[in-house]
């Protein structure tokens, strides 16, 4: 019995590596603290009630925020550590084994739980305000969203002390990903993970949506929009479309591990090439997905910070459109080498070439919005700043990459890789480190000091061109991506070791950020943020930071894409829109079923990764109570009183 | 008087700063390596060097302007009281000046796209290459991880490198019995998929004779970074004299051998005199089903569909001999 019990202990607990075992016992000091902080100054009530039940998109948005924050920090120590490996050659500091599964993490928590959750914090702190709306459509479907993502995204980090890490590629090509050639559960939890997280981005996209185009301010016509808002609509309407192709090719992959069928195996029919086609199908669109909105983002803050308005307002929507129409054809450019013909090669490098003449125009607009404008160099606008140039080269390095024939010479090599780092940091976590610090009074109340902000951007920006430019040289030189080590013969270390000074950079960068907020948080009292700190345009600026839980007091207009500014400028005219009278709000009610059914979900899945069907049946029979517990109860909503309104607004008011 | 000496550190630092950065960009590309991509010793590789030049000046054509551009755009309109440049809050539009830069990249992408789609056509990597000498035939299979190559029309088989006669078409073969990987030689020309259960034709030729790198560019699991291989371009003859002394010296590749190999794991360099026959043609039609066909259309040329067909026809024929 007793060697059972370790058998299993053996096999389902990560053991063998040192590194793991660190990262065990920090995983465990971590937790104990985090108990027993909440536990000493009596804050569980307080998680529960404010946090973990809200259905508040403001907080939500938050929380998507934070988690992404951690993400981040577990994906750039999985570059780090491939940076270390790749810094010398012949390096022995992770087996290959290893090294996949670190690239692998690397990969699929960098797009979906740190790219998309930082995205949905920003739709969700900023859209409804943006809008003048007092939440999204649907405030408790938006917080089972963010507990899917939560869960999915803590199933998918379980593997890395239980079970072990997927180590096939963050797409997880098969057979590779096939029980053939992944026997362990590892790519079980890659496929529940991105799952589970993958219903609450869905379903996201669709609450987006829905409270773009149902819940606008009166007055707010669609070519009166702000411009972030049109980028999230234009993203959500990718998500829509691109989404369900990836539950469904997970879900094939899965009834091929699980059940034994054969979608993607190499026997008995299967095609792995359709796996790879219909990864991309969804994954191309999903680049577009994560920075259409960061090109949103960038619209409002040049305009802000230039003190002008947006350049060529029609062309950057009808732009925007074109990217997420094109998004859906072009997905075959990443594997122009399977030899699908000429014909086929011509059509997808010609449709590929095609969006960067919409970017392209987005650009120009951006510059003349600053032309004749007055640019501040304040940390959002400099992240904006920063971007331009980097997008620019990203984007022709891409452009290069699309030319088919000479993708032949491209593809798979670390030019690749430098191309999609340099569009992905360059313009998604610019983006949205520029939104971040945009919007920061209006989530938290108070500002960032500067200077360390100023100190993380420089070293961010010069870590990033230390850390790719010399990846564009090495894939040249033939060095392709992937590898564990390289000998010395290849004449690839100095570009490498290079590489690995400018990552070490970047992660300096990411500390000062965090020693940013964490000052930030010591001094929040003295460093209190008016409402409209950086003599904003639009709606989110016209309300105390942080907004109320009901945003707005009274419903306003939208009769401008700037409205906020016109109203400024009005008012310093003296013109003063007519009071209006309060009246109570309706609001949604706080619940807890969103965080119940999300762990039930968890549950769920891990029955799946680890094929105990008793537990996965018992998982899904929770999340059907769930539903059906949801489904009778009617007391979801309630009105906040006149009086309740007065107080709040009057001691927001009066405290800036 | 403090202002002076702070104002000149604003300006130091940044210019230190761009310098070292600049430095440690370019340096590690001046020292040791060679740029392979860009130094093509074949046909396809030649033209791909083209078309690479060709797109990045095409590309520069637009974007060395944006970028100075925005570099005096945000100097000119920085915020300084003393700044006299225009400032027109509420210009927002113009039809002329956006009419321009939709223009622009259409065309200039109209171009690229034209010479992209041209280059597409003719760099087909199943089209067979014009020249006075007929190509030679290597068969190439991807295997967990190695890589086996088999000349069919020599009888011998190598691992993990490969000879070549230099100025002579070669018709790459290839599949792979593993998950999927891809062919690379740089200096020769771009990379192919091997796929199980299917065959690639690629055409590449060395014009000069000399030792190229050659790699498995696609991750296939464990120690696939160590499915590299040597190419040894030589002349007709000392391919001949190599060929003639690997049947002397190497030992058969047997079927039982193949087994042994293409069991998951790395290899040395490795030489054999015979492979069996067909081997080539049986891992390509290791899957098919009795009374389907191989994926025999996918993306090669006729001529290799044919002959994964006559495959077909002969893997029949032999399960037919067995049954005998």
């Amino acid at each position: 019995m007793l060697e059972r019990l370790k058998e299993f202990a053996s096999e389902f607990f990560v053991t063998g590596d040192p590194l793991i075992y660190g990262a065990d016992v920090a995983i465990g000091i971590t937790m104990i603290t985090i108990v027993t902080v909440l536990t000493y100054f009596k804050k569980w009530g307080w998680l529960w009630r404010n946090w973990l039940t809200t259905v508040d998109h403001k907080k939500i948005g938050i929380m998507y925020i934070i988690a992404s924050i951690i993400m981040l920090f577990r994906g750039g120590v999985d570059a780090l550590m491939m940076r270390l490996q790749l810094a010398m050659p012949n390096m022995d500091f992770l087996h290959p084994e290893h090294y996949n599964q670190v690239f692998t993490t690397h990969g699929t928590i960098m797009i979906l739980f740190m790219a998309m959750p930082f995205m949905f914090g920003l739709f969700n702190v900023i859209v409804p305000l943006q809008i003048g709306a007092r939440d999204v459509a649907f405030p408790f479907l938006n917080a089972l969203s963010f507990w899917l993502f939560f869960l999915g995204a803590m199933l998918f980090n379980l593997s890395f002390v239980i079970g072990g890490s997927p180590d096939a590629g963050w797409l997880s090509y098969p057979p590779l990903s096939e029980l053939s050639h992944s026997p362990g559960v590892g790519q079980n939890f890659y496929i529940w993970g991105i799952q589970i997280s993958g219903i609450g981005s869905l379903a996201t996209g669709i609450n987006f949506l829905v409270t773009i185009i149902k819940m606008r301010a009166p007055g707010m016509k669609w070519m009166k929009m702000p411009m972030f808002t049109w980028s999230v609509f234009s993203t959500c309407i990718i998500i829509l479309f691109a989404f369900p192709i990836l539950t469904v090719t997970l879900a094939l992959l899965f009834l091929d591990r699980f059940a034994g069928a054969h979608f993607f195996t190499l026997d008995l029919g299967g095609n792995p090439m359709m796996y790879i086609n219909l990864i991309w199908m969804w994954g191309h669109p999903e680049v577009y997905i994560v920075v259409l909105p960061a090109f949103g983002v960038f619209s409002e803050i040049v305009s802000t910070f230039s003190r002008k308005k947006l350049f060529g307002y029609k062309s950057m929507v009808f732009a925007m459109l074109i990217i997420s129409f094109l998004s859906f054809f072009t997905w075959a450019h990443h594997f122009f080498t399977m030899g699908s013909g000429a014909d086929v090669n011509a059509f997808f490098a010609v449709t590929t070439m095609l969006i960067a003449i919409p970017t392209g125009v987005k650009i120009f607009n951006w510059l003349f919005t600053m032309y004749r404008g007055r640019i501040r160099m304040a940390t959002p606008m400099m992240w904006t700043l920063a971007f331009i140039p980097c997008f620019i080269v990203g984007g022709m390095t891409g452009v290069l990459l699309s030319v088919a024939p000479a993708d032949f010479q491209f593809h798979n090599s670390y030019f690749l890789i430098a191309h999609f780092h340099q569009v992905l940091i360059g313009g998604v976590v610019f983006g949205y480190f520029a939104g971040l610090y945009y919007w920061w009074p209006k989530m938290f109340g108070f500002q960032l000091e500067e200077k360390l902000g100023k100190w993380a951007f420089w070293t961010w920006n010069i870590g990033f061109y230390v850390c790719f430019m010399p990846q564009y040289a090495v894939g040249l030189m033939g060095m392709t991506r992937r590898l564990s080590t390289y000998g010395w013969d290849t004449g690839w270390w100095e570009l490498n070791f290079v590489s690995t000074i400018g990552a070490f950079l970047m992660g300096v960068g990411f500390l000062f950020q965090v020693a940013q907020i964490a000052d930030g948080i010591r001094k929040y009292k003295t460093l209190k943020a008016s409402a409209d700190p950086w003599d904003g345009r639009t709606l989110e600026w016209s309300i105390p930071s942080p907004a109320p839980e009901y945003n707005f007091a009274v419903t306003p207009r939208g009769d401008d894409i700037d409205e906020w500014w016109e109203e400024k400028e009005r008012r310093a005219k003296g013109i003063y829109p007519p009071e209006q009278p309060l009246e109570p709000i309706h609001m949604p009610k706080n619940s807890s079923i969103p965080f119940i059914m999300s762990v039930f979900w968890f549950v769920a899945g891990f029955g799946f990764v680890f094929g105990w069907l008793w537990m996965a049946i018992l998982g899904l029979a929770g999340v059907g109570i769930c539903m059906i517990a949801r489904s009778f109860s009617y007391d979801t909503d309630y009105y906040i009183p006149v009086d309740e309104i007065k107080r709040t607004e009057a001691s927001l008011r009066g405290s800036v | 008087m403090n202002k002076k000496p702070r104002s000149l550190i604003r300006i130091i630092i940044p210019v230190v700063l761009t310098l070292v950065t600049i430095a440690l960009i370019v340096w590690p590309m001046l020292a040791g390596g060679q740029y392979v991509v860009l130094d093509p010793k074949g046909p396809i590789g030649a033209s791909q060097r083209d078309l690479i030049v060709i797109s990045t000046i095409l590309c520069a054509v637009i974007i060395v302007p944006v970028l100075i551009l925005s570099a005096v755009i945000v100097w000119r309109y920085r915020d300084k009281p003393d700044n006299k440049a225009a400032y027109e809050p509420n210009w927002s539009h113009s039809t002329k000046a956006e009419a321009i830069w939709w223009t622009v990249p259409i065309i200039i992408i109209g171009l690229l796209a034209i010479v992209t789609v041209r280059y597409t056509y003719d760099l087909e990597p199943s089209k067979p290459l014009a020249h006075e000498k007929a190509p030679i035939t290597i068969q190439v299979s991807s295997l967990d991880w190695k890589w086996l190559f088999m000349y069919p029309e020599q009888g011998i088989a190598t691992v993990n490198t490969l000879n070549i006669p230099a100025d002579r078409p070669v018709k790459f073969e290839l599949t792979a019995d593993s998950p999927m990987n891809s062919f690379w030689i740089p200096q020769l020309g771009g990379q192919i998929y091997t796929m199980s259960g299917m065959a690639m034709t690629l055409y590449l030729q060395a014009d000069h004779e000399g030792k190229y790198w050659g790699s498995g560019a696609n991750f296939t699991g464990e120690h696939f970074g160590e499915m590299r291989f040597d190419v040894n371009a030589t002349s007709d003859e000392e391919f001949d004299n190599w060929v003639a002394e690997v049947k002397q010296s190497s030992q058969e590749l047997t079927t039982e051998g193949y087994k042994a190999l293409a069991e998951p794991g790395t290899s040395n360099v490795a030489y054999y005199s015979a492979f069996p026959e067909g081997l080539f043609q049986n891992i390509v039609t290791k899957y098919v089903v009795d009374g389907q066909s191989a994926h025999s259309k996918h993306g090669t040329s006729n001529e290799a569909a044919g002959a994964i067909q006559s495959a077909t026809d002969k893997s029949n024929q032999d399960e037919d001999k067995s049954a005998n």
